[in-house]
């Protein structure tokens, strides 16, 4: 016996050396400085020549694909205000239309350790200082609101304070911010249930389930102007100021290429380009009261 | 009086059961045991050594195993945790009972219960048939749609309606096996001592067949442990829906160690007893053909 162990412990002894010799040459090389030059030729992409980018699957309108249906799902169109950013991105950039190649990668994976295969991703992710550390996030390209989206009938459809809403079931999508929202803001009674997608909390609203649904709010005025008949948008909520609810593009950690992107997204808003794009494939939020307090 | 089997097991001592080794046998038991130890520590060693060679270790070491995310992590998914025992333990006690009447439904003879077989082989076709996690979608957000007057539409009671509903037709399945598997004498000898079929059932065919497949529902526990968590598409917090809050919020996956860890430490336990009742079970039986 004690023979046995004696040897089993020189053999883990050796392994361990292994493994520990191995370590040395396991540098994070894909961590090196920004590149010095946003000229096309410098460039640092995933495929060379073009644009990779990606957004969920499917990708939903307003953000892919208009209300009204026009290439619904269809990046390559154009039409939505994601796909028409990236458009305008890229021509800044240099790239013609036709060099920007679309992939589809899910929200989790694309959150996930190793290699990307694209360029940056794009799906309304919100830029938080967690998320920040383990990928990379380029200037914001939008400022979000969050909105409460219920029936006509409901009695919450009448709220006007966080205390109309104290006694709500509320529903949202998971790795949204509106969960943060409503438990931190508006600290309802009961728990808030949380769906893997706006689908599935649209069901629960059906269902009765729930009573309202929080969500962005130019995703709020297409679910209630498309998807569930009988919707309203009850009120849009004012992100607290410390905390700006903001959609950026999705970078791996380190990729030198975000910086060639923020030079160009901060030209298409001085050039008032991204202000005209949200006025052209987002609803207005005119109508809604907006509840703070 | 026939000796009680294991008793004369027992006096003719344990040899019958494990064999007393000759010298020659251990020799070479000692050298198999050389052999399981050097090839365990070499082939576990080199699929470390591979997982921590790798260039994006450091980043999945962050990313999956940060003891910091976990600390923070875990008492979420801790409290939703208890929501999936609570939830097993109430599905598991209705499938048991709902299991065994649809099998003993199933297990009657006779022209005249025809329609009830049919019944639940149709229902057990198609709970069977069926994926769960289409099954607790449908339940879950369809039933509630239809707001039928009196009908709970909790999400968290279609749910576990829809485990409820899968399950006892698995498990109506292995009680049957269980039944068949009992002697076609013992319930002509019950007939013939005058009792009904239902009661030959119960008090004969039941009591044996159950004992016979405990290892087989044991191990329908262990399954239904982990696939309460499905419940989270309905929208239910429970251990897995809160990992999966904290991942989407952080994006780090540490908070799945903890949900995986606290489901582990269920279902292992229960494992281990699966084994060592079959074992005991297996040991019995060689012990009565002896």
């Amino acid at each position: 016996m004690k023979v046995r162990w004696r040897l089993l412990s020189v053999l883990m002894i050796l392994a361990l050396v292994a493994v520990a010799c191995g370590d040395d040459d396991a540098t994070t090389s894909s961590t090196g400085p920004a590149a010095a030059s946003c000229e096309l030729a410098d460039l640092d992409l995933v495929s060379p020549g073009q644009l990779t980018v990606a957004t969920g699957e499917p990708a939903f309108p307003p953000w892919v694909g208009t209300p009204t249906g026009d290439n619904f799902d269809e990046p390559e169109s154009g039409v939505g205000f994601e796909s028409a950013v990236v458009y305008a991105v890229a021509e800044e950039m240099g790239f013609s239309a036709d060099q920007v190649v679309w992939v589809r990668v899910g929200f989790d994976e694309a959150i996930g350790v190793g290699p990307k295969n694209f360029d940056f991703n794009l799906q309304q992710y919100t830029i938080t200082a967690e998320r920040d550390e383990v990928v990379d996030f380029s200037d914001p390209y939008y400022s979000n609101a969050q909105a409460l989206v219920a029936f006509a009938d409901n009695p919450i459809a009448n709220a006007t304070t966080f205390a109309d809403l104290a006694d709500a079931r509320f529903g949202v999508q998971v790795g949204t911010t509106s969960l943060d929202y409503i438990e931190n803001v508006i600290q309802p009674s009961t728990t808030v249930s949380v769906y893997d997608s706006t689908v599935d909390a649209k069901s629960a609203l059906e269902a009765d389930q729930i009573d309202g649904l929080v969500v962005d709010v130019a995703t709020a005025y297409y679910i209630t102007a498309v998807e569930i008949p009988g919707s309203v948008v009850v009120a849009t909520f004012g992100a607290p100021a410390d905390a700006p609810d903001e959609f950026g593009m999705l970078f791996e950690e380190g990729n030198p290429l975000r910086d060639c992107v923020n030079v160009a997204l901060s030209a298409l808003r001085a050039d008032g380009t991204l202000t005209s794009l949200e006025e052209q494939w987002l609803v207005d939020a005119g109508g809604a009261i907006i509840i703070s307090e | 009086m026939t000796q009680n089997p294991l008793e004369r097991v027992e006096r003719r001592g344990p040899q019958m059961l494990w064999p007393r080794r000759s010298p020659r046998e251990s020799e070479e038991n000692g050298r198999g045991a050389w052999i399981a130890v050097i090839s365990t520590v070499v082939v576990f060693g080199l699929l470390i050594a591979l997982a921590l060679n790798s260039q994006y270790w450091p980043a999945v070491q962050r990313q999956f195993f940060n003891w910091g995310h976990f600390k923070t992590s875990f008492p979420l998914v801790l409290d939703g945790f208890w929501l999936d025992v609570k939830m097993f333990i109430v599905a598991e006690i209705l499938i048991l009972v709902i299991g065994l009447a649809v099998a003993m439904a199933r297990s009657l003879r006779g022209p005249a219960y025809t329609p009830l077989r049919l019944l639940m082989i149709g229902y057990i076709d198609l709970a069977r048939g069926l994926p769960l996690l289409l099954l607790i979608l449908l339940m879950g957000f369809g039933i509630p749609s239809l707001r039928l007057p009196g009908v709970p539409n909790s999400a968290l009671f279609w749910g576990v309606a829809a485990l409820v509903f899968s399950y006892s037709a698995y498990t109506a399945e292995v009680y049957r096996a269980g039944i068949d598997s009992v002697p076609e004498s013992q319930r002509m000898s019950a007939r013939s001592i005058g009792l009904t079929q239902g009661q030959a059932l119960w008090h004969v065919i039941v009591p044996q067949a159950v004992r016979n497949v405990i290892p087989a529902l044991l191990n329908g526990f262990v399954s239904l442990q982990k696939d309460v968590a499905l419940v989270f598409v309905l929208g239910v917090r429970e251990g897995l829906r809160e990992a999966d809050i904290y991942n989407a919020r952080t994006f780090n996956y540490t908070s799945y160690i903890a949900a995986a860890v606290l489901f582990l430490l269920v279902s292992i336990p229960v494992a281990r007893f699966t084994d060592w009742y079959s074992d005991r079970q297996r040991k019995r039986m060689q012990a009565m053909s002896t």
